[in-house]
């Protein structure tokens, strides 16, 4: 227990510590995304009846954000630790890999939830977003930080240079982000495209966050949080099967 | 029960056998030496012991526990300081001492972390960020982490490399005490002459496999090269002595001498050469000479 606490501790310490990369910069990454398409599509689109459009873009954002960062703070972590060699002083030490797990991936999770929120605060006192189910809300916020908090476990595992690490997050992370329904309501996609979107869990993350918010969503929320949970369900076995084999890490 | 026993452990990297079909056993309070040449397997026999390599066979323990079904326990009762000067650069030398601790399951260690910073001399850094620090103080650092869990074993890799005269007394000193005051020591080095001054027992390593196993002073009398050094005028060894020459040295012959009976017929060949021995050496064998001639032999 006193291992799992450290751990977790030291790697929230490692992201608030850079504060301003870790936070600041995506945050602010997200604040131009939210004014470039606002105003670029804003006049032209209603997602939901009775939603206007930037208010609809707001909690997507947010969740990609929030995906991606959880992403990014345990992947790099693992990846620098890695690279650096300092692995090791974990993994001299008696800490399990369940402890390992949970430590990486909370502390992954704080920081995209840390950096969700920045997002609806600086937003709130120009939009008007409303908050119908918060739990609904809160329950795909936890499980889509944990599930790519430990995606991300898997990614620093297996990458062992930054380049192989960026390539998982352009070709995989990103695009099944941007392809998610950040920007729209699938429904305006043609069918085909819907289908693949069908396809694709982080589509049911931000479906089922949005639900949280405007009580209308493209999916049923309880079909997206069995799909999710599915999902993370299948990437902490996956991870901690890893950890437990030792590979890459224990070589 | 031994403090480290290893049976017939094996790691390939490739179709390379980095450790080959390894038995060992090292008992409790031993101060004990692995030494080898570079590659020879040491610090992968050290990793499959710390649980940073899995073995592909065989089975490693220490103080009774199975590295890898009880790798807990195991970890708890071993401090390794690795070979690699690796460090966080996130931290202060305290910051890494007290998130090491905490690895190792200590809420509170101020104490111990306090007396092992003054005995390792690195009070006055306490407080500074590991970067800061020069490789000799980042080996410091090195050997405070793997103490801060009071370990009943202690194992270090090359702890010596690249690092200045005086801190290697100060270090050999510190580590002499731990090992009096009953922890079990594990070294490797490159240092001979500080393996010979240390160790009780010593085991040889090459390609993986342990070619010699005994302690210093068997060892050390079991020298299978005594030899004799040679200063001649002219500076030419007879035709009839080239068999027994082992290399040149500083204006000296130095050749192999298996008993002091063999001197006076070898003096004999010189004298009737036409050539004079103005000086000769017979230098006390030390493990430098055991080591040499047994990395030939094999
Ligand atoms: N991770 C690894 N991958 C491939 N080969 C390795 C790895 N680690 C060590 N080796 C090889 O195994 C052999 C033993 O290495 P090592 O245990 O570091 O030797 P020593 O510590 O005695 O110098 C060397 O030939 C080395 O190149
Ligand atoms: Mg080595």
């Amino acid at each position: 227990m006193r291992g799992f606490i450290t751990l977790f501790h030291k790697e929230v310490m490692r992201f608030w510590k850079v504060g301003f990369q870790t936070v600041l910069a995506p945050l602010l990454s997200t604040m131009l995304y939210l004014l470039i398409f606002s105003h670029v599509l804003g006049k032209h689109v209603e997602a939901f009846p009775g939603v206007p459009y930037v208010s609809f873009l707001i909690p997507g954002l947010a969740m990609m954000a929030l995906l991606q960062n959880s992403f990014a703070n345990s992947s790099s972590s693992l990846i620098q630790s890695k690279i650096t060699g300092n692995i090791i002083f974990l993994l001299l030490s008696p800490v399990s890999y369940p402890e390992m797990f949970l430590a990486y991936v909370l502390a992954s999770s704080l920081r995209g939830i840390i950096v969700g929120c920045g997002i609806f605060a600086i937003t709130l006192w120009a939009v008007d977003i409303p908050l119908k189910y918060p739990l609904w809300a809160l329950i795909f916020a936890l499980t889509g930080s944990f599930i790519l908090g430990a995606i991300g476990i898997i990614a620093g595992i297996w990458a062992e240079k930054f380049d192989q690490l960026a390539s998982f997050q352009n070709f995989i992370i990103l695009p099944l982000t941007f392809l998610s329904g950040v920007f729209y309501s699938i429904h305006s996609l043609p069918p085909f495209w819907q289908q693949i979107s069908n396809l694709n869990p982080f589509f049911y993350l931000i479906d089922g966050f949005r639900y949280g918010f405007f009580g209308a969503s493209d999916s049923s929320p309880y079909f997206s949080l069995f799909v999710v949970s599915i999902c993370l369900a299948a990437v902490s076995l996956i991870t901690l099967w890893l950890l437990k084999s030792g590979y890459k890490l224990r070589n | 029960m031994p403090a480290i026993a290893i049976r017939q452990a094996c790691k390939q990297f490739g179709s390379l056998k980095a450790v080959d079909s390894v038995d060992l056993e090292i008992m409790q309070g031993e101060f004990f030496g692995l030494l080898g040449p570079n590659g020879a397997g040491k610090t992968t026999l050290i990793n499959l012991l710390s649980g940073l390599t899995r073995p592909d066979s065989g089975n490693l323990s220490i103080m009774g526990h199975d590295v890898t079904r009880q790798y807990r326990e195991a970890r708890l009762a071993v401090g390794v300081v690795p070979q690699e000067l690796v460090f966080d650069p996130f931290f202060t030398v305290r910051e890494v001492l007290e998130v090491q601790s905490g690895y190792f399951g200590i809420s509170a260690n101020e104490a111990w972390i306090e007396e092992i910073l003054d005995r390792l001399d690195l009070s006055a850094k306490a407080d500074t960020n590991m970067r800061a620090l020069s490789g000799g103080m980042k080996r410091r650092v090195l050997i405070a982490q793997a103490l801060v869990h009071k370990p009943p074993v202690i194992i270090l890799d090359e702890p010596t490399a690249g690092v200045d005269v005086e801190l290697r007394q100060s270090l050999w000193a510190f580590v002499r005490s731990l090992n009096q005051s009953g922890h079990t020591i594990v070294l490797t080095t490159h240092y001979l002459d500080e393996a010979e001054a240390l160790c009780g027992r010593i085991a040889m390593l090459k390609s993986g496999r342990i070619v010699s196993l005994d302690t210093t002073s068997n060892l050390l009398k079991t020298c299978p090269g005594r030899r004799v050094k040679l200063q001649l005028v002219p500076d030419n060894l007879p035709d009839s002595l080239e068999t027994e020459l082992l290399q040149h040295e500083s204006g000296y012959h130095v050749l192999k001498l298996e008993a002091f009976t063999d001197l006076e017929p070898m003096l004999e060949k010189i004298r009737q050469a036409g050539i004079r021995v103005v000086d000769m050496v017979l230098p006390h064998p030390d493990l430098e000479d055991v080591f040499v001639e047994i990395m030939r032999k094999q």
